[in-house]
């Protein structure tokens, strides 16, 4: 037994975490601005933070992951990191050449004080940032909110920096992604396409932490939303914004900044969200749902409908980040399961309130925690003391499923230790058919090989 | 330098001292330098250092005092095996939030460090400082000290904070902290010929072969540092005869600190290679200035690599001439690479650490051909210039390498945290040589124009 030092019994916790459901702000910048073309993530702190939340990318997504740190000294820690950065800026843009450079702060530059604005317009005014090029700035200290906190913030920053308004709308409406995969930017990208919505995609990871192998090694790939989109989206009709947690902030810059109007949907994962989002585009954009969306729902409904009797009260731990966990509860309630565990170390009240009104109804056993030690500690003595069918969640979960024994869906952020999230989406109607399936084959390769030899069965 | 131009545009300026060239450079390789503010170094900080040294010990309580993300980074990922508990695989923190680090987070670290030495009733503990709690002025020295009085326990702070220098001031951080366990255990009587095994961290169960050869020509091991480690172990190390240190970048002060204390001496081992491995075993017999111990060790070799060469051939025939470059934290162990290597007949062209020092690197200066580039704490962008400028069929390095490797079309061997198949010893040179030949060889490169 891997976690055999975890106990049944739950005894209150002040100030201890154990087995995070969460991490900090930095790298949820860093991925953030790797959705962006040319750019060059930033972290304005100690060599070990960029160098870890490069390795924890990489063990994702399985691709070289670019970023430079301002590698801070003791002395920078007691004058501040203004020259770290000041060099930092001059030396990149002379040797890594990046359109754009995101800077990051933090924990230890944030606790010092360094003010990013400040020294950026400083490089600005010395004439360190090459004519073209750009600097921007986010301030993401660790022990604030949680890793989608990061993304979030430099999304933001992403914003307020390029979008501007100029006297010509634009006929286009922006979606700004929450934290999905390259896989699933690409389906959203698809998903407009058949709608034939004009849209700015932002950030866009695809073709960027899911490029092919052509033998050359590329420090900036060909994907990620270029300036000149980021800059139109300030002309945009209207913007949706894909997860209260990682896009709010964003939309309301764009409205604040520029006037732009925005709706915040939860991630399309599973039926009702995808409804609600083809709903809301098809309004933004004007445009009648065509028949090929309706197909595809109309393959979904089928599945359930084949399928049903596999899900029926069937008992789910889930745990991962807010913006997916809301939709996908409502997903399992909506077949008939029952999602009885939830955890994210992510703060923010909504998520309580979301969860209750999802879960009261029809699954009003079920427990679930956010922020302060709502970790996995927690998540796995609720297990132990009623067990579930199904785990799903991030690769953390590795350990609960293999002492306890359950079928694990493998989703969220980080997957270290399996492939196909890069490549096969989970939202939209397909993908809400690829969790379905993700679903039925570990609960169905349990009962093959536990079944009793007499009730094993060909046809399923 | 013999690099070419465009090549030579692309190493920063700066950094071009940090790049040698054997037998066209004129000037000697610099190193043990604070990276370039701005570069996409491939290096870590002080508390990474702390973090992997210590890591292994599996029966103590690894507390990370700092905001969340310190611990979730570090949450197991060294592949250092335990044979008993598994508590050094959970992953603790004192999840350090915007209050604390306004107020104060010594109240946390307090109750954490009591609720934790509560539920799991740990050995010992370690509490690793990070960087803002040097700079809110925690007083964590104190924090343990209190615990460790109510609780009747060890508790150790490692003063790991990331910015007070690089990987290496970690290392000596955790040598500070195991350096007050060792020697807390005197009622212990060690037996003859003992040593200790200091930096190997049992990866992929490394530890436990080694254990197997020493055991067999007649040599005790107390304790091993800290692979498969336990904390009572530690406390009898002073009673060895003789430390035996590989990685010595990680342990070299502890060792140096055991001579000092208990007039331990150390020698300087690597167990990867054949020629390394047997060193090491006849070096301790050597030592012990034991006859019967140093043929016992000789059999033992001359055992392995009856069997051992013969199945090397064929990897060597299908390998001969090929090119490696290897990128490594530690130089120490880039020596050993390169024997390796030249054993399944491969020829290394560029070779470098993050962390390598003077002896280390002209070391590899004469061990190397020339035109073979060394370099210190280099990027990613230098890697795959030299790569390619070399034309390298095989690369060594660690997580953040693989995937540029992959991308250039290179063949990859992990030889850092995540490797998979044990790579020390006898039975790892064969592992490495298969590993090596499946990667080098694989069809996959065929499918793209390189």
């Amino acid at each position: 037994m891997l976690l055999r030092h975890t106990t049944d019994k739950i005894k209150e916790r002040k100030a201890l975490t154990v087995n995070p459901a969460k991490t900090c702000q930095p790298i949820g910048a860093m991925y953030a601005a790797l959705g962006v073309h040319g750019c060059l993530p930033h972290s304005h702190g100690s060599q070990g933070c960029c160098s870890y939340h490069r390795s924890a990318l990489t063990r994702h997504y399985k691709e070289p992951v670019m970023a430079a740190t301002s590698s801070f000294t003791e002395g920078s820690s007691v004058f501040g990191g203004q020259s770290n950065l000041l060099q930092s800026i001059t030396n990149i843009f002379t040797i890594y050449e990046p359109e754009i450079i995101a800077v990051h702060s933090t924990c230890l530059s944030e606790t010092i004080g360094d003010d990013l604005g400040q020294i950026v317009g400083k490089a600005q005014d010395d004439g360190l940032i090459p004519e073209g090029k750009h600097v921007i700035q986010a301030a993401t200290p660790s022990y604030v909110g949680s890793h989608v906190t990061g993304y979030a913030n430099m999304l933001e920053s992403i914003v307020k920096y390029f979008a501007r308004k100029s006297d010509k709308l634009k006929k286009q409406i922006n979606i700004l992604a929450g934290w999905v995969e390259p896989s699933d930017m690409r389906e959203l990208k698809r998903i407009l396409k058949l709608m034939k919505i004009k849209n700015v995609l932002l950030p866009d990871t695809s073709d960027v932490l899911d490029a092919p192998m052509t033998g050359k090694y590329e420090m900036y790939p060909k994907g990620g939303t270029t300036i000149p989109e980021i800059t139109s989206m300030g002309d945009s009709l209207f913007t949706i914004g894909l997860g209260e947690w990682a896009t709010r902030n964003a939309a309301i810059m764009l409205d604040n900044q520029c006037k732009v109007k925005f709706d915040i949907e939860d991630l399309p994962i599973g039926l009702q969200a995808t409804d609600r989002f083809i709903q809301t585009l098809s309004k933004a954009g004007s445009v009648s749902v065509p028949e090929s969306i309706n197909d595809e729902r109309g393959r979904l409904v089928d599945v359930i409908t084949d399928m049903h009797q596999y899900f029926y009260g069937k008992r789910v731990a889930l745990w991962g980040d807010p913006d997916q966990l809301i939709p996908l509860v409502e997903f399992l309630v909506s077949i008939d399961m029952k999602p009885v565990y939830i955890v994210s170390g992510t703060p923010g009240k909504e998520f309580g309130k979301r969860m209750e009104k999802i879960l009261e109804e029809r699954v009003p056993e079920a427990k679930y925690k956010n922020g302060a030690n709502a970790d996995m500690l927690l998540m796995h003595q609720w297990i132990k003391d009623n067990p579930v069918d199904l785990l799903i969640g991030n690769t953390y979960g590795k350990y609960i499923a293999r002492d306890e024994d359950i079928p694990f869906v493998r989703m969220g952020f980080p997957i270290m230790d399996r492939i196909g999230h890069s490549y096969f989406s989970t939202i939209g109607y397909m993908g809400s058919i690829r969790i379905l399936e993700k679903i039925l084959s570990v609960l169905m390769d349990k009962e093959d090989a536990t079944c009793l030899e007499e009730s094993f069965e060909l046809v399923m | 330098m013999h690099i070419d131009h465009t090549t030579m545009e692309k190493i920063i300026k700066e950094r071009s001292t940090q790049v040698h060239t054997i037998g066209t450079s004129a000037h000697d390789l610099d190193c043990e330098k604070k990276s370039l503010a701005g570069s996409v170094s491939q290096r870590a900080c002080v508390f990474c250092g702390s973090r992997v040294v210590l890591y292994p010990i599996a029966d103590a309580l690894h507390l990370i005092h700092g905001p969340i993300g310190c611990a979730a980074y570090t949450w197991d990922i060294r592949g250092a095996l335990s044979s008993g508990p598994q508590l050094h695989r959970l992953s603790f923190s004192t999840d350090l939030r915007e209050r604390d680090v306004i107020f104060g987070g010594e109240p946390k670290l307090y109750t954490a460090l009591t609720e934790l030495i509560e539920a799991y009733k740990p050995k010992a503990a370690f509490v690793y400082s990070t960087c803002i709690v040097g700079i809110i002025g925690d007083d964590v020295d104190a924090i343990c000290r209190r615990v460790s009085a109510e609780q009747n326990l060890d508790i150790l702070p490692v003063m790991s904070e990331g910015f007070k220098g690089t990987k290496k001031d970690g290392y000596k951080a955790a040598c500070d902290a195991l350096a007050k366990l060792v020697g807390t255990d005197n009622e212990f009587q060690a037996p003859p010929f003992s040593i200790n095994i200091l930096g190997d961290f049992n990866l992929a169960g490394e530890l436990w072969m080694l254990k197997e050869y020493y055991e067999k020509i007649g040599v005790n091991i107390i304790t091993c540092l800290t692979g498969d480690g336990r904390i009572d172990e530690i406390r009898q190390a002073h009673k060895a005869s003789l430390n035996v240190v590989q990685c010595s970048g990680s342990m070299m002060h502890l060792a140096n600190e055991m001579k000092e204390k208990y007039g331990i001496p150390s020698i300087k081992v690597s167990y990867f290679g054949i020629e390394d491995m047997a060193d090491a075993l006849y070096e301790v017999a050597r030592f012990f200035k034991n006859d019967e111990m140093l043929q016992q060790a000789r059999d033992l070799v001359s055992e392995e690599i009856k069997t051992l060469l013969p199945a090397l051939a064929p990897f060597k025939e299908k390998l001969q001439g090929k090119k490696a470059a290897i990128y490594v934290g530690g130089a120490f162990k880039a020596i050993s690479l390169v024997k390796a290597l030249r054993l399944i007949g491969m020829e290394t062209v560029m070779v470098g650490s993050q962390t390598g020092n003077k002896d280390d690197y002209n070391l590899l200066k004469k061990l190397c051909n020339e035109g073979t580039i060394i370099v210190d704490d280099s990027n990613p962008n230098e890697l795959s210039e030299f790569v390619k400028e070399k034309g390298v069929d095989l690369f060594i390095g660690g997580v953040k390498e693989r995937p540029i490797a992959y991308k250039l079309g290179i063949g990859f061997c992990d030889h850092n945290h995540e490797r998979k198949e044990a790579l020390a010893g006898f039975e790892g040179m064969l592992n490495f040589a298969n590993e090596v030949y499946a990667s080098v060889t694989s069809p996959v490169w065929k499918f793209f124009k390189r």
